[in-house]
């Protein structure tokens, strides 16, 4: 009886926080269905009468989505490359290695995490005004893979310290150099970690819009964070519009996330917040 | 047996990449902050000391917004605790259809911040959006969140509690899932209670796994961009519904007061590392294994 109790409760507190989770969504696919002209209701259907993908056609054929889409696939890929390349070597050397500045670089990865975003976006905005160099994507990838390395690099560590060692000396046993031990057995090991790496700095540059607004004054190249607050900006016309991009964008990253969380929880648990 | 040139080799790209768009910014963020650079002296700036530190401190903006900031920041860190612990432990339980419950919770996790923000503006509008609606609907009440100081606050809480819940949740599960059973059968031998058993077994095991996760929540929320500036528009009402950074943000690049707002990093920098300094001091991530 009373475990029957705690069972019911705990179905009706986690359908109350699901539906709470879910809303936002079922919200914003509403109004992308919505007809243009007829936008501002005050009807409370998840699928709205006449409901249409106008909104979805309009954004591919009479906006510049497709354009926006195409500078963010640019600057996420090369971010991801960039930042899989540089993580998985550099915390390989933090896990294994004990060498000068080790320690102190550590530490500093950690502190960057409290710089406020300002820190470094003023003097970078003081230093691209005063050489004139605004409008590139070449310091957007940088920018964001800079931001992004601390926290992989430091999680990348923490997943390489979860394989044991005694790996490495077999395969030094039979004769194997450092170089190739680490890319022939430790690094498909740590592939979980990898993964995760990826994911964080793909959505890192995927998702970030201030950066890129301070940067990115040309509108041919503006990357999707940007488009879509600029539909914002007159909600009464572009409501459907800008509910159909966050639909269009928001999908496959969240596809990805959820298929990777197994992965996500055992790689931030070893990882960043190892007990 | 360390080859130390190949430990230089694999950080060195990574070093190099952060010590141009991380550690050079930072110290030339050192000496704007010590100039009286703005609009009318970009170029030919001077070093005025601490003029910028002591403008700060003895400014009432900063205690003001120092003040929200931290408001924010712990009710946002009791919201995501809170509902993430009990969410977690409500999955760890034994139920039916915990991955399809798991994956509807940390949807907003995987929703781009941005997104998750500007959605919720429109969900704040008064007339049309749907938290209003619904509010007409079911209460009859009709709250001005977004043109009132404490409205938008409320309205950018709301937002970020949603967003930030499942991260706490996942991190609940993960530890709960780390706690040996054989202590709460041995906890059922001696006739504990579910309260006993979660007092003296699930809360101290838990608060090691919690603790860095609360640590980075606080440094996270404390330093919450998005949120604030996409749901209120820039600070709207007049400037009122700001966080430390967010009034950063606009002092240095929407008023171009550079020379302040490089110190007002600084100084947002200095409280968050005083505050997790512990925390930086203990974390396992400088021990190596061997």
């Amino acid at each position: 009886m009373k475990r029957n109790f705690y069972r019911i409760f705990s179905y009706i507190i986690l359908s109350l926080f699901s539906l709470f989770a879910i809303y936002p969504v079922l919200n914003v696919f509403s109004i992308s269905l919505r007809p243009g002209d007829k936008l501002l209701t005050k009807s409370l259907a998840i699928i709205p009468e006449n409901w249409t993908f106008d909104s979805y056609i309009n954004l591919f054929v009479k906006e510049p989505f497709l354009l926006w889409l195409m500078n963010s696939l640019i600057v996420s890929i090369a971010v991801t490359i960039f930042a899989v390349a540089l993580a998985s070597t550099a915390g390989y050397a933090f896990s294994r290695y004990k060498f000068r500045g080790r320690d102190s670089a550590m530490i500093g990865l950690i502190a960057t995490q409290m710089f406020p975003v300002t820190m470094l976006l003023l003097p970078l905005f003081v230093m691209l005004i005063k050489i004139g160099a605004y409008d590139s994507y070449l310091g957007l990838i940088i920018a964001y893979s800079a931001t992004a390395l601390p926290f992989v690099i430091w999680q990348m560590k923490g997943y390489y310290d979860t394989i044991p060692f005694s790996l490495e000396e077999a395969a030094y046993i039979d004769g194997a150099g450092q170089v190739f031990t680490f890319y022939k057995i430790i690094l498909p090991l740590a592939l979980p970690a990898l993964a995760i790496t990826a994911l964080f700095s793909f959505m890192t540059a995927w998702s970030e819009y201030l950066v890129a607004a301070v940067l990115l004054q040309d509108q041919t190249l503006y990357t999707l964070p940007i488009g879509l607050k600029s539909f914002t900006s007159n909600m009464d016309v572009a409501w459907g519009l800008y509910s159909a991009g966050a639909i269009v964008v928001s999908l496959p990253v969240v596809v990805l996330f959820i298929a990777l969380s197994r992965w996500l929880i055992s790689g931030l648990t070893l990882g960043s917040v190892k007990g | 047996m360390y080859d130390n040139r190949l430990a230089y080799l694999y950080t060195m790209p990574a070093v190099l990449v952060m010590a141009l768009f991380i550690v050079y910014p930072f110290i030339y963020n050192v000496v704007i902050s010590f100039s009286n650079m703005n609009l009318s002296h970009f170029r030919n700036w001077d070093y005025v000391g601490f003029k910028n530190y002591l403008l700060v401190i003895f400014s009432d903006d900063f205690w003001y917004y120092l003040f929200k900031t931290i408001l924010w920041t712990v009710l946002n860190l009791v919201a995501h605790v809170g509902i993430g612990v009990f969410l977690a432990l409500l999955l760890h339980e034994d139920i039916k259809g915990k991955t399809f419950f798991r994956t509807l919770l940390i949807l907003p996790w995987a929703v781009p911040q941005y997104i998750t923000a500007l959605t919720w503006r429109g969900m704040f509008n008064s007339e049309y959006g749907s938290i209003n609606l619904l509010l007409g609907h079911f209460f009859g009440i009709q709250v001005p969140w977004l043109s009132t100081e404490w409205g938008a606050f409320t309205a950018c809480l709301i937002t970020n509690i949603w967003l930030g819940f499942p991260f706490m949740m996942i991190i609940a599960l993960g530890g709960l899932q780390s706690i040996p059973a054989n202590l709460y059968e041995a906890a059922d031998i001696d006739g504990a209670s579910r309260f006993q058993k979660f007092r003296n077994i699930t809360l101290p095991l838990l608060k090691p796994v919690m603790v860095p996760a609360i640590t980075l929540g606080v440094i996270w929320t404390f330093n919450n961009f998005n949120v604030i500036w996409l749901v209120s528009n820039g600070g709207e009402p007049s400037d009122k519904t700001h966080i430390l950074v967010s009034w950063v943000y606009e002092a240095g690049l929407n008023y171009f007061r550079m020379g302040y707002a490089a110190a007002f990093s600084m100084i947002i920098f200095i409280i968050l590392l005083m505050f997790s300094w512990r925390f930086i001091r203990h974390t396992r991530a400088t021990e190596s294994v061997y």
